[in-house]
């Protein structure tokens, strides 16, 4: 039987802190594009995602990148780093992109593309997790709302408190001792919100920023965050209708403009 | 499981158990960041053979020359003129600080966020593991940031600690200070040694550093051919053994390895595959045994082709004008050759970034990354400035801010290689 990658269809894989996310793409355009958790187990996760594919163009992306190329060794494995491949991803979805934002679940990046979509420079936070999407959800299960609607939980603010904190556990209790003086739980995640926010501008200065902006990755699933930052910037950001999968496109890209070369 | 130096190790009182587990632990790390490189130079298994032994040959060495009356003065920045202390008939060796030991008896006097150069060699004497701290008669200290000058101040409490006064500018009275403390430091020295330096003494003294100072500029001349003939790990380890291996032999031996290098240079051999991104280190000192940067560099798909540092050319660039024939014009001519050390911790330092930049051009790299380690913010905070006189001669700059430690070696791999794939 031959497989569609074969036919020049070439593969995308994101193994991040949180989840995987998988984009196929051919000439035609997305072929599929899927997602899992990362869990403790990120190559049997991988392995689900994989099944049936076993063309030669395969890119990986994410801190997984290198135990994906020796886990999956036999077939021809390409790896480029989460800068490039959200470069690339944001750079096809919207080729006039000059700045583009990654908030992920351990990661924040801001990555600066020139008039041809090259890197022209980049900032990532260091190896403390504060101000990623891990402090989101960390904050989230502190007062016990899901993550998938904290964001909008925030957007029922009656009023706007800061929280100087963007360490995990400071913060958490600068939480606390906000609810102990009796501030609604949706202020204080309106906080949390900002504080994000706040430290990503500053990244974003660091490096730059001209529009338009892409803003992807997991939070930019978050409309409070999108405001939030839209509010600071005084301008619209860009976000992709799967922010998420922008690693992944990216990288299948890179295979095939590799295949291209070829 | 004993080792032959176990008496002398136990004389100078180090702690024997653990001393042994530091070792095991530098040969395993060296093995595999030095010993799996392909195409090195022969000329290489001397600076294996030095590393091997250490603390073990190199001290060996040290006590007998002790047993003969010479005196061993130990030190921690390129502001120490060795020139004085060869011509006072003593031995200089440059302590290491390079290695997270000892980090929880550093913390117990000093500030957790205090740099991994400052906890390692207070974590080395308190832990009782450097044989070289221990064989120095006189250990002298620099005031070059912050953190050193207290640091010394607690070190005194546990080693015979002296401390020179740097300058922070460079106007004529800055220059003034700088030779009343070298004057001073010869007072200090003569009075060690017990040796009045002489003019003639002086004159061999500034050839002889002199002399190595121009072997490593040779060895930095060569190792910038297209192909990459070395790698920039084995050139940092060769700059960082001259600052304690005997000078005369190092010289001697640093000449051979470059005339190998030479002939490779000739034949256009060389030790990476084509493509591979030509990068520049620049920053702060990386000491035995923090190779941490230059491996995850050199595992990403470039190669390190200079080290603005001072381990590297701030040590190495200016030579001492040599032709003087009184003790005083020579003393004026060091204060002038070490009043051209580029440190951050100048201001204004300007001449740093005009240096950067020219290296940088003349070695043709595809970028450079600066080096700072964490809490040192003469280093930090002059990043700024470099990535500004990198950027507008066109030059892309990675700022990488780390300590000792190998959690975050993943996230550099990350940012690193992101550089390469950007600059290629």
């Amino acid at each position: 039987m031959v497989s569609r990658l074969e036919d020049e269809t070439v593969a995308g894989i994101d193994i991040g802190s949180r989840s995987i996310e998988l984009v196929l793409l051919n000439a035609g355009g997305v072929l599929r594009q899927v997602k899992a958790p990362t869990t403790f187990d990120p190559i049997g996760q991988c392995r689900k995602l994989m099944d049936g594919i076993n063309g030669s163009w395969i890119t990986a992306t994410g801190y997984g990148r290198k135990l994906f190329a020796e886990s999956f060794s036999h077939l021809n494995v390409s790896t480029i780093t989460e800068i490039q491949a959200y470069a690339l991803g944001a750079q096809f979805l919207y080729p006039a992109a000059k700045t583009v934002l990654d908030i992920g679940g351990q990661d924040t990046k801001v990555i600066s593309l020139s008039d041809t979509g090259k890197v022209l420079k980049f900032e990532m936070n260091d190896r403390c997790a504060a101000g990623t999407g891990k402090f989101l959800e960390f904050m989230a299960v502190a007062l016990q709302v899901p993550l998938e609607t904290f964001g909008e939980f925030a957007l029922r603010c009656d009023r706007r408190i800061q929280i100087s904190s963007m360490c995990t556990v400071f913060a958490e209790s600068e939480a606390t001792s906000l609810m102990a003086r009796g501030e609604r739980a949706e202020n204080i995640a309106m906080g949390l919100h900002s504080a994000i926010v706040s430290r990503t501008i500053a990244m974003l200065r660091r490096v730059g920023i001209s529009f338009p902006l892409v803003f992807a990755g997991g939070v930019a699933r978050n409309p409070c965050t999108v405001k939030l930052l839209e509010e600071q910037l005084g301008q619209a950001v860009t976000v992709p209708e799967n922010p998420d999968m922008v690693g992944a496109m990216g990288a299948a890209l890179y295979g095939r403009n590799g295949v291209a070369r070829i | 499981m004993s080792n032959p130096y176990d008496a002398m190790w136990e004389k100078l009182n180090l702690d024997l158990e653990a001393h042994a587990g530091l070792l095991e632990v530098l040969g395993k790390f060296y093995g595999d960041i030095y010993m799996s490189q392909q195409g090195r130079l022969r000329g290489m298994e001397y600076l294996d053979f030095v590393l091997s032994e250490v603390h073990g040959l190199r001290i060996k060495e040290l006590q007998d020359a002790k047993a003969s009356g010479k005196k061993v003065i130990g030190t921690f920045c390129i502001f120490v003129p060795e020139e004085i202390v060869l011509a006072a008939g003593g031995i200089q060796v440059g302590l290491c600080a390079g290695a997270e030991i000892g980090k929880d008896e550093a913390e117990k006097v000093l500030p957790r966020n205090t740099c991994a150069l400052i906890k390692s060699f207070v974590g080395f004497k308190l832990s009782r593991l450097c044989p070289f701290i221990e064989s120095c008669d006189l250990i002298v200290g620099e005031t070059t940031c912050d953190g050193k000058k207290k640091a010394y101040e607690i070190f005194s409490d546990y080693s015979p600690v002296y401390v020179m006064e740097i300058p922070q500018m460079k106007n004529a009275c800055d220059r003034d200070l700088w030779k009343s403390e070298v004057l001073r430091f010869k007072s200090k020295v003569e009075e060690i040694t017990g040796n009045k330096i002489t003019a003639a003494a002086l004159r061999d003294a500034i050839h002889l550093v002199n002399e190595r100072r121009r072997v490593l500029q040779r060895l930095n001349r060569l190792r910038a051919a297209v192909p990459t003939p070395i790698s920039g790990r084995d050139v940092l380890l060769i700059n960082q053994i001259s600052f304690y291996d005997d000078p005369v032999r190092f010289t001697s031996k640093i000449g051979e390895l470059c005339d190998e290098l030479e002939e490779r240079v000739k034949s256009g051999e060389g030790i990476v595959p084509e493509g591979t991104v030509r990068l520049m280190l620049s920053g702060c000192p990386m000491a035995v045994p923090n190779w941490k940067l230059p491996y995850i560099v050199e595992s990403s798909g470039a190669v390190v082709v200079g080290e603005e540092s001072c381990i590297g050319t701030r040590n190495t660039r200016d030579l001492v004008e040599e032709g003087g024939s009184t003790v005083d014009g020579m003393v004026d001519a060091i204060v002038d050759r070490y009043m051209r050390i580029d440190c951050a911790c100048f201001t204004p330092n300007t001449e740093r970034m005009e240096n950067i930049v020219d290296m940088a051009r003349e070695l043709e790299v595809k970028g450079v990354i600066h080096y700072a380690l964490s809490f040192c913010q003469p280093y930090s905070m002059e990043a700024y400035k470099v990535e500004k006189a990198l950027s507008n001669a066109g030059i892309p700059m990675l700022a990488i801010e780390t300590d000792y430690s190998m959690e975050d070696v993943e996230q550099l791999k990350t940012r690193v290689e992101a550089f390469v794939e950007m600059t290629r």
